[in-house]
Order: structure tokens, then sequence, then C-alpha cells
């Protein structure tokens, strides 16, 4: 489904992790139907789509926390995947400093726990209790834990939430920044519409199926998306263009046209 | 006073009440996190029942309220998963049917005369030798597993997706925990009895939180609280002639209680 572009960076780079068509229903309600997707090294893909339109399903597939009903997906060997869950429900009962959270990880050290927080500017908490750290600071915290191993992928589920406009920038920058020095993988889910532009070598639109795909700057030079998010674009606005060719019920399915 | 340490079943009593209360106050902590104490509530109430079904078929009680603690146990964790019920509405469902099954059945094991309200608030001063051995097997084989597991169920706490990508089976360590909460209270019911067995579990925890910074830390303050409340309850049991059990968990409560006369923990320490 990624069709290779000849101005694109990534090399012949290895491919990480595959789904093929893979799908999932609970008690009869279809979540995912034929979703197919692949992350390569060094390749942020964004996954985008309405609440309910089952991302973190597909990404608890991918992470091998749910199984899937139909399809396969592929890891390439020895896979180490760092995960970032999208809300942490802290026990305010625990209490548990920063360092000793992420030293959970049977994959770290202390020195990579200490390298980690500097990475993310984040040193200042290491002897924090972690239910007293502000929203903007936990997302780095998982994101330090998500890290620990130096993983070939990583999954993010919403990395910026609860983070504030100007972080927010920040903190895709600082994923696309770790891609290129580690060359590692990234699939991200994001609700980010604004900034998955300027962060992703490829979107993927989810509503249930893949509703559509492709790389954003290819997207947004094309005339028909100037045309049709002209204002936004004029506004400084990175939307992602979405020529679908179809339109939902609300349900969620897709209308008969 | 001093030449109570010196009687046999004051020091049964003792020795008992401290073996349980080093195990309580760990295990207890892992209750409090989980906001689990309704589960221990429910396996509590429903050890009468074990009780009852031991004495009709003649088999060992202890072993009998192990048993019965231990499937009651591992079929709760079980059932929890089921969507058409509310888990909580399960847990009263069962507690209490269980407490009222085991008390038709007490009742109707006439040949043997019971004494209901020793398994209610315990009879900690009829502890026998062979009791205390059962109590302080079960809490020493629960320290060995308990700091063996340590880490691996304090990351299946924090977050169970993390604790299973990091390579962790959730499912067995959750109930590992499970089981060991039963194994506690089956062997603690004599102590506190049916209707008092969570708060030794739950109380030193909750206390132990006012002042502790990390996980270990709480749970060894909560065993210490622990012990320190089984020795001056039955202490002042003796002294006031109250029953040791009940008593135990007033000094447990009390301790609840001036936590929050301490100022507040700061939070980055």
């Amino acid at each position: 489904m990624s069709s290779p572009d000849p101005s694109s960076p990534e090399k012949s780079s290895q491919q990480l992790i595959a789904a093929n068509s893979i799908g999932i229903s609970f008690a009869d309600r279809v979540i995912l139907k034929d979703i197919s997707l692949t992350v390569s090294e060094g390749q942020v893909l964004s996954l985008i789509g309405p609440n309910g339109a089952g991302k973190t399903t597909l990404v608890r597939l991918l992470l091998g926390l749910l199984q899937a009903d139909t399809g396969s997906i592929q890891r390439s060997k020895d896979l180490k995947v760092g995960y970032m869950p999208q809300r942490i429900k802290l026990e305010h009962t625990l209490p548990i400093s920063v360092n000793r959270f992420l030293a959970l990880s049977p994959r770290c050290t202390s020195q990579s726990i200490d390298e980690l927080l500097n990475l993310l500017k984040i040193d200042h908490l290491s002897g924090q209790q972690l239910s007293s750290v502000s929203g903007g600071e936990l997302q780095r915290v998982l994101l330090a834990r998500a890290l620990l191993g130096n993983p070939q992928l990583l999954i993010l589920d919403e990395p910026a939430q609860g983070v504030d406009i100007a972080g927010q920038a920040e903190l895709y920058q600082l994923i696309g920044d770790i891609r290129t020095q580690r060359n590692c993988g990234v699939l991200m889910i994001s609700h980010d519409l604004h900034l998955v532009m300027s962060a992703t070598d490829e979107v993927v639109c989810l509503n249930h199926h893949v509703c559509c795909h492709g790389k954003p700057e290819q997207v947004s030079n094309d005339p028909a998306f100037l045309e049709l998010f002209g204002a936004s674009v004029s506004e400084g606005l990175a939307v992602y263009s979405h020529n679908h060719n179809h339109e939902h019920e609300l349900s969620g399915d897709i209308k008969p046209s | 006073m001093l030449q109570l340490f010196t009687t046999d079943f004051f020091i049964f009593a003792l020795v008992a009440g401290v073996a349980l209360a080093l195990i309580a106050g760990p295990l207890g902590c892992f209750i409090v996190w989980r906001r689990m104490s309704y589960f221990g509530d429910t396996l509590a109430h429903s050890a009468l029942l074990g009780i009852a079904i031991g004495l009709m078929t003649g088999s060992n009680l202890q072993l009998s309220l192990i048993v019965s603690s231990v499937i009651l146990a591992t079929l709760l964790a079980v059932l929890d998963r089921r969507p058409d019920i509310s888990s909580d509405t399960l847990l009263g469902i069962l507690a209490h049917s269980a407490l009222a099954f085991g008390v038709v059945l007490l009742a109707l094991t006439d040949s043997v005369r019971v004494d209901i309200e020793a398994y209610l608030f315990g009879a900690m001063l009829t502890i026998t030798s062979n009791d205390l051995l059962w109590i302080v097997a079960v809490s020493v084989l629960l320290m060995i597993l308990l700091s063996r597991y340590w880490n691996d169920i304090l990351s299946v706490t924090v977050h169970q997706d993390l604790a299973e990508i990091d390579g962790l089976n959730a499912k067995r360590l959750n109930m590992m925990l499970v089981i060991m909460i039963a194994l506690t209270v089956a062997v603690s019911m004599k102590i506190v009895g049916v209707l008092l067995i969570t708060s030794l579990l739950i109380i030193p925890p909750a206390t132990a939180r006012r002042i502790a910074s990390s996980p270990e830390q709480m749970a060894l303050t909560a065993a210490a609280l622990g012990v320190i409340s089984v020795v001056l309850g039955l202490l002042a049991a003796f002294a006031l002639d109250t029953p040791a059990g009940p008593t135990v968990v007033v000094i447990t409560t009390l301790f609840f209680a001036l936590s929050y006369l301490l100022p507040r923990q700061v939070a980055t320490n």
C-alpha cells in the first residue's frame, strides 16, 4: 500500500511490522475490517480518524495485546517495540517516583534512564512522584518509558495528549529527531491534524477500515487539495487531505453511493 | 502483665498475629492500589462456607478453608471478565450469599457445637499449636513468593499493557496475587474473623500511604504498623478484657486516624 516515492529519503529500509488485511469484532460489532499497513525503519506513519474509529484497537493488535480474528501480522525477527499508552490512570494510593516507574521496565539500566531523562529534558523529574508531574511532563515520562532499551519500532498512542500547543510542536519535533537519530520506525495515533503533516511520512486515515492513505507532502501540494483546503492552508494550518471516494453514515458504515 | 509473655496462649496469639501482619501489610498494599478491598471482603465472607463444608465432611478445617478460598478466588477472577454483570454486583451477591449459606449450613451441622462468633470476629486466644503452624507456614511461603514476584506484580499493577509488552504474563501474575490473598484470608480467620480480615489487609497500607514515597516503603511500613498493632492490640485486650481481634483492628484504625495529624508527605520527596 505504501507506494514508493522516488523523492522520499527512505532507502530500501527494512520492514519492521506489516499487518495483512487484519480484522476484529467485539460482540458482533466490527471494529476493524481488512486493515493492511506496514511500518519500516526510519518511517513515521500517523494514524488519524474519528473517535471510536478503532485506532487504539489497531495499535493493541499490532502490539500483540489483542489477537485479530482475521488476517495476519508479521513482525521482523526479534522486533523490539516501545509503546507509549494513550493515558495512564495514575493510582494516587501508589507512591512511585518517576525514576522507579522507569526502572520497572526490565530493559532499563540506571544509565539509560539518566540518558533518556536528559534527552527528553526532564532530568528534574527523576525523584518526583509520578502522580505529581504535569500532563505534558507525564507524556515525556511515558515517551522515555517507550524509548528504554532502544526499540526499533515506537508505537505512540496520542503522544501529545494533554500537552499545550507549544509543547505539542516540541514533542513532535522530538519524536522526529529520535526517528532520525535512531532510524527507528514510528507508528503514532494522532488527533492533531495540524501537526500530522509536518511530522509524518505517511498518513493512514482510519474509520473501521482504511479510508485513505498517502504521503502528506504530496497531498498538500496537490491543486485539488489547495482548492479544497485553501482557506485553512493559508491560515498556516496543514491539514491532511481527505480525498475520500465515499461518505460515511453516522454509524461509520460506508454510505451506498 | 509481663507474665503474659510466658503463657502459651498469649505467645501463640502473638506469634500468629505478627506472622499475619507481616504478610498482610505488603499484600494489602496491592489490594489498596488495585481497589480490590471488596474482593478481599467477599473472600472473607465466603470463608465461613468453607468452615461449614469442612465441618460437614469432617475434614481438616484449616485445609478445607484454604481449598474453598482458593477455589472461590479463582472463580471470581474468571467470572470478573464477564460483561453481563458488573464486578461489584457479582462480589456483593457472592459475599453475602456465601455468608448466609455458611451460617445456615453451620446451623444444620448440629452434631458439632459451633461458636459462630469465633469465626465472625476471631478467637485469637484459642489458637492452637496446629493453627499456629498453618499461619506461620503460609505466611513464610507467601513472603517468599511475594518477594520473588514483587517487581513483576508491581509492574502489572502500575500498567498492565506496558508490563505485558515487557514480556510479563499479566494473567498469571494477577491470578497469583488473587490466590495469595485467598491464602492470607484463609489462615487469618482464626485471628480476626470473617468480618474483620479486610481491615487488617487495608488499614495498615492506607496508613502507610501517608508517609511512604515508594511502593517498597509503603509495604514495609504497613507490615511494621500491622505488627505494632497486633502487639498493642493484644496487650490492650488483656488489660481491658476485650475481644482480641477487634481490639487489634481498633488499634490499626487509631494509627490511621493519627496519620492524618501528621503533616502530609511532600509530593516531591
